[in-house]
């Protein structure tokens, strides 16, 4: 008898893995949207720490969006590869799928617009409230729109490597928080270049590659940490 | 006699406990291999490496492509029947038809159900139903009469021995004699 | 070309290994002591003082070593995690376990060194300096490494893990380390910069330099004497160890 799995247009197990995607968050819109809550509940707390002054807020207000998107990343990537580990698919998923970064991609672009864009999107809200001027916002948007994927990519090897650890959460930020750190300064400086008046290419450009090299590095990564996750 | 597993020398360390001293065994097409042992003898480890997951052992796997069946569902209990064979089905590439996989074990109504409604045994069907989308020459179930009532059981039977007539080969791990004829028996442990 | 393939293939063997390094922990080991002592008694004792910052500049002897040596041992653990994970070498594991312990108090040791230079020079103790920063960052790097060793019962597996953190973790080093340097000098004035080697006199660089090579000596001896260690440790059930043991060789 031989196998009869055709080799599966990538396009084809892109889709069919989105889909699933799709359809465990519309069956789980709580969980999706904790992360995006807690941003707004930490500006809430920033804010009151500073007294709400509005001087003080203006001045701090890329830094603490940033910085809040990377935490709210972080948690919406514990429950990356969770389910699917417990539930038994995740092991199919790497037995089955065929190149196996295909799927493990996918996944990446699920979390991404429920975390990434999402607060991309959020992002004019919380510049509203933290009174960032708004000639600076379409430059806070660029940056997190290219910064926020290689968050994403490179926390998803994080979640990859805990996924079979069971206080996985707390060492999945101190793994992936030092990545996160060149995006920061890029995504951060962008803004603050901007209001100087300096020109921003370099930033962007820095964003770019940052996310072009997650790209390149992440799936692998992701999938060697996979493999070993699956083995405990 | 084609062989479908061939396993020599194998030894592995688990949670410090060395599992099979030197195993060797062979499965040829249209075989049904037993693998029996008491609990923590290494069943389910013998059937991980072989699907490849575990890989830190030594000796030698040699192996066609399989479907490993393990002991957890493999479904995602927030989505339906329907829904997670086609995920499968999209895995595989295979255009079988969800509706008569899922007659075939007997859930034939259940397509638009959630899995998290349905009993345990209901469950275990669906995962079973894995087996019939494409075609693979090697099964690795891993203890695939947990939850399943006398009919259940029966349909397991039944499917294997249809599998060996098109010249698959089962590897399984079972503490329940799986009622199929002709089937070996692999001991582990002492 | 045949005897550099020879040398690949010989270092799949603990055995092989734990053989031939023990001369070169011997070399090292009186390598290091020699280099630092004369590096660290020079410098600390017998340069002559900056005309800047006075006696407070000499703590640069131990600071700069430890600075170095910690970045470039993170960089020998990617290199060995990309062995392990492509070759299987169960030396690129030893490798990559025992680095960690040793690359991490390095790298505590340039911060708190950092600090004792800082105070005389800045008036405090910590400042979010370049390469201050970017120590700390490797700090936490390192640490990353360690915790996730440790939450993972089976060795095997921890070593993998470990290799693919160390891996990602060593191609963003330079990203990170120039985010940092362009962010932070952006927005202090350029702090005081490691005088240049050819403007600074012979007499000065020249400790540093000793210091240095001592303290990359330092790094070989222990890395050897704890990879021997571990080879012991790992292969403790084979014939040749036993034969050691029995032997009382060291």
């Amino acid at each position: 008898m031989a196998d009869s799995a055709q080799p599966r247009s990538v396009v084809g197990l892109f889709g069919t893995q989105l889909r699933r995607e799709i359809q465990t968050t519309a069956r789980s819109m709580e969980e999706a949207v904790n992360p995006l809550i807690f941003l707004f509940l930490a500006i809430t707390l920033f804010a009151l720490s500073v007294g709400g002054g509005v001087e003080d807020l203006r001045a701090r207000a890329s830094g603490i969006i940033w910085v809040l998107v990377l935490l709210a990343n972080m948690l919406s990537l514990e429950s990356l590869f969770r389910r699917d580990y417990d539930d038994g698919t995740l092991e199919q998923m790497l037995l089955l799928a065929q190149p196996v970064f295909v799927p493990i991609l996918a996944k990446i672009v699920a979390q991404w617009c429920l975390s990434g864009l999402a607060m991309t999107l959020l992002a004019p809200l919380a510049a509203l409230i933290l009174y960032l001027p708004t000639n600076e916002l379409p430059v806070l948007l660029l940056s997190l729109l290219l910064g926020t994927p290689a968050l994403s990519l490179f926390g998803a090897v994080g979640a990859a490597l805990t996924v079979g650890l069971r206080r996985g959460g707390v060492l999945l930020g101190l793994l992936i928080l030092p990545l996160y750190v060149p995006v920061l300064i890029f995504g951060v400086g962008a803004v603050s270049e901007h209001m100087a008046g300096v020109s921003i290419n370099a930033q962007i450009y820095w964003l770019l590659a940052i996310t072009m090299l997650a790209l390149t590095v992440a799936p692998f990564a992701v999938q060697a940490a996979l493999r070993i996750s699956v083995e405990q | 006699m084609v062989a479908v597993v061939e396993v020599s020398e194998l030894t592995c360390q688990r949670d410090g406990r060395e599992l099979f001293g030197a195993l060797g065994f062979e499965l040829n097409a249209g075989e049904c291999l037993e693998v029996r042992g008491a609990n923590g003898s290494g069943k389910s480890t013998l059937l991980r490496c072989v699907a490849g997951l575990f890989t830190d052992y030594a000796g030698t796997i040699e192996t066609a492509s399989s479907l490993y069946l393990g002991h957890r569902l493999g479904l995602n209990l927030l989505l339906t029947a329907e829904q997670n064979l086609m995920w499968y089905r999209g895995l595989r590439g295979s255009a079988d038809s969800i509706s008569e996989v899922l007659s075939r074990v007997g859930m034939g109504g259940y397509a638009r159900v959630s899995c998290q409604n349905m009993s345990a045994g209901q469950q275990r069907r669906i995962g079973l139903a894995r087996v019939l989308i494409g075609q693979c020459p090697l099964w690795l179930l891993d203890e695939p009469l947990t939850a399943l009532d006398a009919t259940g059981q029966e349909l397991v039977a039944s499917l294997i021995q249809e599998h060996l007539q098109g010249s698959g080969a089962v590897l399984c791990a079972t503490h329940q004699d799986l009622q199929v004829p002709g089937a070996r028996t692999l001991q582990l442990g002492v | 070309m045949a005897s550099l393939k020879e040398f690949w293939h010989r270092l799949g063997s603990p055995r092989w290994f734990y053989q031939i390094s023990g001369l070169w922990l011997k070399l090292f080991g009186v390598l290091a002591l020699l280099l630092l002592v004369t590096g660290s008694v020079w410098g600390l004792a017998f340069a002559p003082p900056d005309y800047q910052q006075g006696n407070s500049f000499r703590i640069m002897y131990v600071h700069v070593p430890t600075a170095i040596v910690s970045q470039s041992a993170y960089l020998v653990m990617g290199v060995a995690g990309i062995v392990l994970l492509v070759w299987r070498m169960k030396l690129a594991d030893m490798v990559l376990a025992t680095i960690v312990p040793f690359g991490m108090s390095m790298t505590v040791l340039a911060l708190v060194t950092g600090a004792i230079w800082g105070k005389p020079t800045w008036g405090a103790w910590w400042v979010w300096d370049a390469r201050t920063t970017s120590m700390l960052v490797l700090l936490f790097l390192y640490f990353g490494i360690y915790a996730l060793r440790q939450s993972i019962p089976a060795r095997e597996s921890a070593g993998r893990a470990c290799a693919v953190l160390a891996v990602v973790g060593m191609i963003n080093i330079p990203i990170i380390k120039y985010s940092v340097d362009w962010w932070l000098t952006l927005h202090q004035p350029a702090t005081f910069t490691l005088t240049q080697a050819p403007s600074m006199p012979a007499v000065m660089w020249l400790p540093l330099a000793i210091n240095v090579l001592g303290i990359y000596c330092l790094f070989g001896a222990n890395l050897l004497s704890r990879l021997r260690l571990e080879i012991l440790r790992r292969e403790a059930g084979t014939q040749w160890v036993r034969d050691l043991v029995a032997r009382g060789a060291p």
